[in-house]
């Protein structure tokens, strides 16, 4: 297999619910070992889009080629190649960690001793070895999404989907989650993460931001910052929530957001300090204006965001 | 359909089973409680009672009390036999629950006025048709006004016990309930608490997966049976007359009947609430209409017409005949098409609605 094939490859992927329109036209490609960040707001269609490509849903529109298998033709035959991680927990509540295992290595196909190898081995590299014996139902939730992944790797699969892995998991749990994910990208496995952490995104690979539907940037993480089409400013003043109000509306202003004592802005063009100054000035507020580095929450913000009406 | 991942189904099942206490709990419970309950059991009246007509005397006066009996509608005159073998071979089948029978000394016993001369043979494991049957035994017969005209023979339940005409229709009640509703819960739960997201992704199939859920079931529904009948036994010493076999035979048709009904129901609800209400919504008519609770003979013609297309209805012909007049399965064969007609049908629309997506 060659590095640079397309393990994923959508074009025109569109879902529709009744009205609704949870993904519209949406292509993307996915290279082998990459670890692909698909990154939106709550209810942007990641979810959706993840379980088009796994062939749980029919889209409604679009074509979808994943590890060569035309979906939903071919679904089944995907089925034995992909591991999917749900956005909840879907393992058995009511069944210990090792009784789960066994469960999905039965129906996955391995035979006796291979499970007991691999289900050993999962145990181990996980941190579950001491529980396997609990209740899944009664596990933290690392130690359940750190069980769910071992559930979702058992038969080795080529291409892991995991939808929103680390919602409910401490910061301590999630960097060690992330650790786990890429030693399977280093060792070929393809993965498509959604997350809505930007420092979850800043680690991908490859980044997807996906708003109201549509893929709406698609590229590393350097090359989004690059494209970038402003840059942040950091406004420290007394009353950000007053330097805010002064500024909504003005049209140098991509995007604000107060993190602190201050006022992140994302602005347009280079001119923009200047009238920034003015329009605090106007309105009375004492402020010190500096640049700063760009990152990945302000390109998430200047791609995702409303226009920015313009002032009277 | 691959075995290991089917006995897969089954063993998460069993100890899911095992763990939850409350559904352990209503398995053995639910038998225990209705037949306490349903000991003893209403009675009531009815008219146009199945029956034929043994005319032995042949006269002119025995033709015409014949007639009289048969103008009062609370028997229906389907046949008219010539001997006691055909009379026999009817009852068996189910096909008649009463038999008018006029010795050849009609004539004589009237003149002497000694013993009663008509005689009414009934199927007493049909507690309905044992009311009707007291209300014919004070027929007026002219010339008889103060005495019995009618011997009522009690064919198939002497002592007329409640819990015998109860017993074997219970079976069928709690198999109703707990196939149905057990089945419906167990198999939407999988959906409403999102393993179904994760199953689906995997090789198996959804049949694997509706067949591993449902077959526990199958030696569960068989124990319910055995429980009844053995504190059917204990406590009101109901007898199991015919071969105990073909009653579990019967059970086991019944059994994949109602778990096929089940799957069918959880195809359509979506929310373990939404699979209880509908298991309840099939139970009224099968409790109320079946002939368990009220006497199907004295039903108006549209509610036993429904009542035929009801699983519950055959299996009540098929216990009450097994264990009360012992009939053997070959000669209550209607019943046992109905079952498996019912079954194929259920299973055929649940296969097409059972789908391997989300939506
Ligand atoms: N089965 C469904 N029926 C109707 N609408 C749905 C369904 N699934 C998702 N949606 C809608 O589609 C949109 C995208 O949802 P989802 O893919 O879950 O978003 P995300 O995972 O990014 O939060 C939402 O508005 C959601 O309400
Ligand atoms: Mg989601």
């Amino acid at each position: 297999m060659n590095d640079h094939e397309l393990v994923i490859q959508a074009r025109g992927l569109s879902k529709r619910f009744g009205q609704l329109t949870a993904v519209d036209r949406l292509d993307l490609g996915v290279r082998r070992a990459e670890v692909f960040g698909f990154l939106g707001p709550n209810g942007s269609g990641k979810s959706t889009t993840i379980r088009m490509l796994c062939g749980l849903l029919l889209p409604s529109a679009g074509e979808i080629e994943v590890l060569g298998c035309r979906i939903p033709r071919d679904a089944e035959a995907l089925k034995r190649r992909i591991g999917y991680m749900t956005q909840r927990f879907s393992l058995y509540e009511d069944l210990s960690v090792l009784e789960n295992l066994e469960f999905l290595a039965t129906v996955q196909g391995l035979g006796k001793a291979a499970a007991r190898q691999r289900i050993a081995e999962l145990l181990e590299r996980y941190w579950l070895a001491d529980r396997r014996q609990q209740m899944a139902g009664t596990l933290s939730g690392g130690q359940k999404q750190r069980l769910a992944l071992a559930g979702a790797v058992l038969h080795k699969p080529d291409l892991l989907l995991l939808d929103e892995p680390t919602s409910a998991v401490d910061p301590q749990s999630r960097r060690e989650f992330w650790d786990s994910l890429f030693e399977l990208a280093d060792a070929g496995t393809t993965l498509l993460v959604s997350t809505h952490y930007m420092d979850e995104a800043e680690r991908c690979t490859r980044l997807g931001i996906l708003d109201a539907g549509r893929l709406v940037a698609d590229g590393s993480p350097r090359e989004l910052l690059d494209a970038l089409p402003g840059h942040p400013l950091l406004i420290d003043c007394a009353q950000p929530r007053q330097a805010q109000r002064a500024l909504q509306g003005s049209t140098a202003v991509l995007a604000m957001a107060q993190i602190g004592a201050s006022l992140r802005v994302l602005v347009a063009s280079a001119d923009a300090r200047e009238r920034i100054e003015d329009a605090l000035r106007a309105a009375g507020i004492a402020a010190r204006i500096e640049d700063t580095q760009p990152n990945l929450e302000d390109v998430f913000v200047s791609v995702t965001r409303q226009p920015v009406p313009a002032a009277p | 359909m691959n075995l290991r991942r089917l006995a897969a189904i089954v063993v998460k099942e069993l100890r899911q089973l095992r763990r939850d206490r409350l559904t352990f709990a209503m398995i053995v419970g639910i038998p225990l409680l209705q037949l306490v309950l349903f000991g003893y059991a209403i009675n009531m009246d009815v008219r146009g009672i199945d029956a034929a007509v043994l005319d032995q005397a042949g006269s002119a006066r025995s033709r015409e009390v014949v007639e009289e009996i048969g103008s009062s509608q609370v028997l229906e005159l389907r046949y008219r036999l010539s001997t006691p073998q055909q009379l026999d071979s009817l009852l068996r089948q189910g096909k008649i629950s009463a038999a008018l029978v006029l010795p050849a000394d009609f004539e004589a016993r009237l003149e002497r006025q000694d013993r009663p001369p008509l005689q009414l043979v009934v199927d007493g494991s049909d507690q309905s048709v044992q009311a009707s049957a007291r209300q014919l035994a004070a027929y007026p017969l002219p010339g008889w006004e103060n005495r019995q005209a009618v011997e009522v023979v009690n064919l198939y339940n002497p002592q007329r016990l409640a819990p015998l005409n109860t017993v074997p229709g219970l079976i069928g009640v709690i198999l109703t309930m707990t196939m149905v509703l057990f089945t419906a819960i167990a198999l939407v739960r999988e959906r409403e608490r999102g393993n179904l997201e994760m199953l689906i992704t995997t090789p198996l199939s959804p049949w694997e997966l509706t067949l591993g859920k449902v077959l526990p079931f199958v030696g569960i529904g068989l124990l319910q049976v055995t429980v009844v009948l053995l504190v059917g036994r204990l406590l009101f010493e109901v007898p199991i007359r015919g071969s105990l076999l073909e009653l579990y035979g019967a059970s086991l048709l019944f059994i994949v009947a109602s778990l096929a009904l089940g799957v069918f129901l959880s195809t359509l609800a979506q929310t373990q609430f939404q699979a209880m209400q509908m298991a309840f919504f099939t139970f009224l008519p099968q409790i109320l209409l079946s002939g368990f609770m009220f006497p199907f003979a004295g039903m108006p013609k549209a509610a036993q017409w429904i009542a035929e297309l009801l699983p519950l209805t055959h299996f009540l012909r098929l216990a009450r005949g097994i264990m009360l007049r012992s009939a053997g399965l070959l000669e209550l064969w209607p019943e046992m098409l109905a079952l498996l007609v019912f079954t194929v049908l259920m299973l055929s629309v649940a296969v097409m609605r059972v789908t391997k997506r989300l939506d």
